[in-house]
């Protein structure tokens, strides 16, 4: 296995996508990894298409560069499939999560021919159940966890818990619900 | 025990300040720097520290408080970018010839136009005969280890200058990375309480700050400012040194990476060193070629001397800019590096490049190909132009 691990997100603007990476850095940092999470910007517009990013390693990150061969790719709306070739540079060992209420075979035919492994999987569904409203960062983040195989599951269980309880200490009511979310992700994924 | 975090550029600085806890800071949100005033207004609100904020209404606004305090005889600091720090232009010098030793943590963007947000050092590149001292940083945890010296270094009786301490906008200021935090107290004891030896607000030793300077004092000014840069030399040194005895982190005016038998060497600012040296690397380890990195850490006071006596007797040497300067020659950093070499008689062949303009990403494959390039100089000696490019499109 490589020595990194370099995930892409692709968002739209303000639906959580930049937070999702950097909430990814933040559990893999708490793991003990090396970490980067950082968003690519262009002009800041609500629903524009956005670029997110990570590296996870055991080792010391110095890159500062986009990453253009991900291992993972992570899309959050799956409106993007139509205008952004979202496998670009990812290999047939790679594999893309797609958030969507669409069977997996139409989001293949989406793909490009991709011949990587490709995930589905419906956040807002997921979501509404768990926290009864549509955040899909929750569920995107357990998935990229469990494709990546980054961190032990139950670890990342136990430090979004936290995360959560820190995060949320103003609203603990939605603890729960997103660490449900969590374990619905994992489940649907198995 | 170092603290081990993982956080932003921006996040750093902020953290930093409260560490310092400075008395005076005038703002000005601008993109990508707003976080650094967001943050510590935070901490303020917080009660964590007791900084003065003052919400002004133009960076003009904000370098004029940040003079009017620090010359007062307050420890002061503001925070900008970009068109930001354009707006502030005439303070800029106002600071320098006034010796008012103000910290500004300036996250860097292209200058406007077109219209950018993102990371080039057209900014600080521009300001640089401002009298300013300039460090810059490769990472997080650089920006944060030269904020903690900034105030120290301005500070020195031998030195009493603005300092600059510059950041790429978005590749380290939004970028989460982990960083080693210093304690607390251990800030405190490196930065130290201010007592500044003349200010405004000593009724016992009247003074006028910035008064007009006909010709027969402008001159003697220009020239005390040239010898406190030249003194900022060996305060940096100092401080770097007591950095690392603190920290084991060591820093200097520049960064050599894998230079011991480097023949082919590019030399950069900022934070495109670390995927350079990934490329250094991954070319030593594949081909054995003696590839090496000179990183710009100390850009004012410029250190010639030092890196003549390191560059000269290469084969080849690529001197990155990512601002221009439109002499139609050369960028400002390949100008003074070309300069410092004939000052050594240096026979190294040597090629500028412009790279990373508005915040165009450079990779590791683009420093594999500019390290190609410079073996290729060496083995023809024909450079066709003094400055090529990387990353452009062709039409």
């Amino acid at each position: 296995m490589r020595d990194t691990i370099e995930i892409r997100w692709h968002g739209r603007g303000g639906q959580g996508a930049k937070t999702a990476a950097l909430l990814l850095a933040d559990v893999a940092f708490k793991t003990g990894k090396y970490v980067q999470g950082f968003p690519e910007y262009g002009p800041e517009r609500m629903g524009a298409p956005i670029t997110a990013y990570n590296r996870l390693s055991d080792k010391p990150i110095t890159i500062h560069s986009n990453i253009y061969e991900p291992d993972l790719v992570a899309v959050v709306d799956d409106s993007l499939l139509e205008t952004i070739d979202v496998t670009h540079g990812l290999g047939p060992e790679g594999a893309v999560i797609v958030n969507s209420q669409r069977s997996k075979e139409e989001i293949v035919s989406h793909l490009g021919g991709f011949q990587g492994r490709v995930y589905v999987i419906d956040a807002r569904e997921i979501s509404v159940q768990a926290l009864g409203k549509y955040f899909p960062n929750s569920p995107m983040l357990a998935a990229v966890v469990a494709v990546s195989g980054v961190m032990d599951p139950q670890v990342f269980l136990q430090e979004m818990r936290t995360s959560y309880q820190h995060k949320f200490a103003k609203k603990p009511e939605v603890i729960e619900g997103n660490m449900k979310a969590l374990e619905l992700t994992f489940e649907a994924l198995k | 025990m170092a603290i081990r975090e993982r956080l932003s550029g921006n996040e750093a600085v902020a953290y930093a300040i409260r560490q310092i806890n400075p008395d005076v800071m005038p703002a000005f949100p601008i993109t990508p720097s707003t976080e650094i005033p967001q943050y510590v207004a935070n901490y303020i609100a917080n009660g964590e520290i007791d900084t003065e904020f003052i919400h002004v209404e133009s960076e003009h606004s904000a370098m004029s408080a940040t003079l009017g305090a620090s010359a007062a005889g307050a420890r002061a600091l503001t925070v900008t970018s970009s068109c930001g720090m354009a707006l502030m232009w005439e303070e800029l010098y106002v600071a320098a010839s006034d010796r008012l030793p103000i910290v500004l943590a300036l996250v860097n963007r292209a200058l406007t136009g077109p219209i950018n947000i993102n990371a080039d050092h057209s900014d600080s590149m521009g300001a640089r005969d401002s009298g300013w001292i300039q460090i810059y940083a490769e990472s997080n945890q650089e920006v944060y280890d030269n904020f903690l010296q900034a105030f120290p270094i301005a500070e020195d009786p031998r030195v009493h200058l603005p300092v600059m301490i510059c950041q790429d906008g978005f590749i380290t200021s939004h970028g989460v990375e982990n960083i080693l935090l210093v304690e607390d107290e251990k800030v405190r004891e490196l930065v130290g309480e201010y007592h500044p030896e003349h200010f405004l607000l000593n009724s016992k030793e009247p003074m006028a700050v910035g008064p007009y300077a006909v010709s027969n004092y402008y001159m003697e000014t220009k020239r005390g400012q040239r010898e406190a840069m030249s003194n900022a030399r060996e305060v940096i040194l100092e401080l770097a040194s007591k950095f690392e005895e603190m920290t084991g982190r060591r820093y200097g005016f520049f960064e050599e990476y894998a230079m011991d038998d480097a023949e082919y060497v590019i030399v950069l600012i900022g934070s495109a060193a670390g995927t350079c040296k990934a490329a250094v690397d991954k070319i030593r380890q594949a081909t054995g070629k003696k590839v090496g990195l000179c990183k710009i850490r100390v850009f004012r006071p410029f250190p010639e001397k030092e890196l003549a006596l390191t560059l000269k007797d290469r084969k080849a040497i690529a001197i990155l800019d990512r601002s221009e300067m439109f002499s139609a020659t050369c960028g400002p950093l390949g100008a003074e590096v070309q300069a410092a070499l004939f000052g050594v008689k240096s026979q190294a062949e040597a090629v500028n490049y412009f790279y990373g303009l508005g915040g165009r990403d450079i990779t590791v494959e683009d420093f594999e190909k500019v390290y190609g390039r410079l073996e290729e100089i060496a083995r023809t000696h024909e450079i066709p132009d003094m400055y090529e490019y990387i990353g452009l499109r062709a039409k």
